[in-house]
């Protein structure tokens, strides 16, 4: 059980803690995966330091087109960010799709991602909107693209024992571009996605046609991971029930979903991708078509 | 042991924690207050559930350093002396408690959707608790008292 709890105010600051402790010194933000990890024994740390009364890591903004969000911003935060609602309207549904509001009053984004879980709803709306990590060190900072973040189930490529996943950057949605969020559970609280599935379609000039679409999908391999065949199959293609059923299909057949006692059978989880993509292909392209965005 | 400072129930404390203890332990074991639960103790259950700054937050998941400087609530905050608070009322006339386990914390939860939002919707109510588990209410008994507590506040003012 960690022997020291400190809390930090700059970035510089923490890490210089952790440089310090070589090792022995951990992150935290709102700790609500880290707690009970550290409980279990799952990780070791003599020293907790505490990220979260850093002040530059709480923010939210639109810059040059791009929307930045601190590592610390919660999920209750995001999800009633009007900025996000209305230009990534994925990453507010993703969200405010997680655990409870207690929960998601606490838990941040960045260690919604640093924690690595390939249901991670955060983590996978932020896939769909080609996310960027800032990950500070020792060094210096650097933007690194999320899927670069991940080594595998619940194991994250940002050592929390020196260096910190900071904020993260993608370009806000804008005219003819629209995003959603598709995700089955157990139940509608508190209950990790059977299967989540975020889209964030670009339609051409004349709303006839996808010029792109992303999807990112959740947990169907050891990393959250993204549809690129699918995305493939609809570059260029007719906004038609069939295309989009068709990407459906090529999702499936390029995912690998297992089966668990959590979470169904694979071969009910096959079919379930193939719905939950057309789905939100189907609706994303709804609200872009809408006039008036 | 660290010195932790807070406001607790609307009054300054100061007290010895080791750095590792988590706030449901604090609030129980060193200050006695045994209002707050531990059911399942990894936050899936809702019954620690407290008030921090204004937002419900689950105290079994909280390293109780994270209360320094901050203000939080507990059920033993409601009310004054034998005057109970217009929702602790509600959920006894309108049946909500049973067993009673998860009641501090379906208040809690309860006061601080309140607290923000004085007139929620049913489904605003629905999805402030929808973190608290009760195995014996069946939950309507409970939006019904939440409802009641809102309508005695409003007739009062």
């Amino acid at each position: 059980m960690w022997q020291e709890y400190l809390f930090p105010s700059s970035v510089e600051e923490a890490l210089a803690m952790l440089a310090e402790r070589e090792g022995r010194a951990r992150l935290v933000a709102g700790g609500t995966d880290l707690i009970i990890q550290l409980t279990e024994g799952r990780w070791a740390a003599d020293c907790l330091v505490d990220i979260t009364r850093i002040p530059e890591l709480g923010k939210i903004m639109l810059k040059d087109g791009m929307i930045a969000v601190g590592a610390n911003v919660t999920h209750r935060q995001a999800s009633e960010s009007p900025l996000i609602r209305e230009r990534a309207t994925v990453l507010a549904q993703a969200c405010h799709a997680v655990g409870s509001l207690q929960i998601r009053n606490v838990g941040t984004l960045g260690g919604n991602v640093v924690n690595a879980m390939p249901a991670a709803d955060g983590t996978t709306a932020l896939l769909a909107l080609e996310a960027e990590a800032e990950i500070a060190d020792g060094a210096g900072r650097k933007w690194v693209p999320l899927p670069d973040l991940f080594a595998g189930p619940g194991v994250s490529r940002v050592d929390s024992t020196r260096e910190m996943l900071a904020a993260f950057r993608f370009q806000a949605l804008s005219q003819g571009q629209e995003s959603a969020l598709e995700r089955i559970a157990r139940r509608r609280a508190l209950a990790l996605p059977i299967l989540i599935c975020a889209v964030v379609v670009t339609l051409n000039e004349a709303g006839q046609a996808f010029e792109s679409a992303r999807i990112a999908l959740g947990p169907v391999a050891p990393v959250p991971f993204r549809a690129s065949q699918a995305e493939e199959s609809l570059r260029g293609a007719p906004i038609r029930l069939e295309t989009m059923a068709r990407a459906g299909e090529i999702a499936m057949r390029e995912s690998h979903p297992r089966s668990s006692l959590l979470r169904a059978s694979k071969e009910y989880r096959q079919e379930v991708i193939k719905v939950l993509v057309r789905r939100g292909l189907e609706r994303a392209v709804q609200m872009a078509q809408k006039p008036g965005f | 042991m660290y010195p932790l400072t807070m406001t607790l129930n609307g009054e300054s404390v100061t007290v010895e924690v080791e750095p590792f203890e988590l706030l449901v332990d604090v609030l129980r074991d060193r200050l006695g207050l045994t209002g707050t639960k531990i059911g399942c103790n990894e936050g899936e259950c809702g019954a620690c559930t407290v008030i921090m700054d204004g937002q419900a937050v689950l105290s079994c998941l909280l390293p109780a350093m994270k209360a320094h400087g901050r203000e939080v609530v507990t059920i033993e905050g409601l009310g004054h002396g034998d005057e109970l608070h217009p929702l602790q009322q509600a959920f006894i006339e309108k049946g909500a408690v049973q067993c009673g386990y998860c009641t501090p914390g379906m208040i809690m939860s309860a006061k601080a959707l309140l607290d923000e939002n004085p007139q929620p919707s049913a489904e605003q109510i629905e999805e402030a608790i929808a973190g608290n588990l009760c195995r014996c209410t069946g939950y309507l008994q409970i939006i019904e008292a939440v409802e009641a507590a809102i309508e005695s506040r409003s007739m009062e003012a």
